[in-house]
């Protein structure tokens, strides 16, 4: 450990800005708001503890099923299959969508960098793209749902394929993350909006930021599901 | 309008990264997500699969929080009560693992008998 001398001079900033544990109590006990940031950037993470909280509960139920099933679990790497051009391609439209998730994050994040540098245009494009991006994943979803109940007869009750606790993990858990991300499209479509129209060109682009996080956390539940549903 | 609004965040502390940051991120989340699509398309199984899924599957989220969701950059009190609060769920995670076993202990003990 090393020892933590504060500097003669101009200790009073200096001290305030240091974090480290010290910085901790300092933040909770000075008389200032303790969270440095705007409060809408603040509720957009408690909102998202309790969202990571709910996925949680989600995947952890799939596993207690998964765990006490007495049938065999489906295989998923042949459950979503693809047969394209006559290659049998295991798990193929579900790489896709994760490479176009991620891809929506990038987008995003270069949203947010143009948005603090006050580029109002290319933050604009940026989040529509972002948003397309987007709407594609959830496009590809309804496909692959389509192919699940209509092709292979998957239901929330049972599945010819084996553990009739299958279907009901998968639709609860695929479907409240394609709501998120469906949520996700309109609010970046409204806020882009917005960042056009020059609604924050006074207040500052923070809101930007704050949309950012929420997608950023779409696209980390669904490095979960990838894991535990998709791979395990 | 543009400059005065830079300045603006730069006296509002808010930090600038370089776009190449967010791009080198955005590839080496792809490397990762082809990395985990190889292990099912390779079929490894067993002990191997399960720990590459989860090694690459942190590693994505960690870059992800870290990066993209500029959490690198806070302070502690908000790394804390972001990371705190979670340390709940891995507890239930440990009880419902047990509770799934014995369950299926059960399902196993009253088929056999019936």
């Amino acid at each position: 450990m090393k020892e933590n001398i504060p500097p003669t001079e101009n200790t009073n900033t200096q001290e305030k800005n240091e974090d480290n544990w010290q910085g901790v109590v300092r933040d909770w006990s000075a008389d200032k708001q303790t969270f440095d940031m705007p409060w809408g950037k603040l509720m957009m993470w408690i909102f998202l503890l309790s969202d990571t909280f709910i996925f949680s509960i989600f995947l952890t139920a799939y596993m207690n099923v998964r765990m006490s099933a007495m049938d065999s679990w489906p295989n998923s790497s042949e459950v979503f299959a693809l047969t394209i051009a006559g290659h049998h391609i295991p798990l193929v439209l579900i790489a896709i969508m994760t490479f176009v998730l991620i891809t929506s994050s990038g987008t995003m994040a270069m949203a947010v960098n143009y948005a603090y540098r006050g580029d109002k245009k290319k933050t604009v494009y940026f989040m529509a793209a972002t948003a397309l991006l987007g709407a594609l994943f959830v496009g590809m979803q309804a496909f692959e749902w389509t192919k699940l109940i209509v092709d292979e007869g998957i239901r929330p009750w049972g599945n010819p394929m084996g553990a009739a606790q299958f279907g009901a993990a998968f639709f609860m858990i695929t479907g409240f993350h394609g709501m998120h991300v469906s949520a996700g499209v309109i609010y970046l479509a409204v806020i882009a909006r917005k960042v056009a129209r020059g609604d924050y060109e006074k207040k500052g682009y923070h809101i930007v930021e704050i949309t950012g996080l929420y997608w950023h956390f779409v696209d980390l539940v669904w490095v979960f599901i990838f894991a535990f549903f998709y791979l395990w | 309008m543009s400059q005065s609004n830079v300045q603006a965040q730069a006296q509002a502390g808010v930090k600038q990264h370089p776009i190449s940051l967010y791009l080198k991120v955005w590839v080496l989340l792809f490397v990762l997500s082809t990395l985990s699509y190889m292990v099912d398309y390779f079929q490894l199984q067993g002990m191997l699969r399960w720990s590459l899924i989860l090694i690459f599957m942190f590693l994505k989220a960690g870059f992800i929080l870290a990066i993209f969701m500029h959490v690198a950059w806070e302070r502690i009190a908000l790394k804390l009560v972001l990371f705190l609060p979670p340390l709940a769920i891995l507890v239930l995670i440990v009880l419902m693992a047990i509770e799934g076993d014995y369950t299926f202990i059960n399902r196993l003990l009253s088929f056999i008998s019936s």
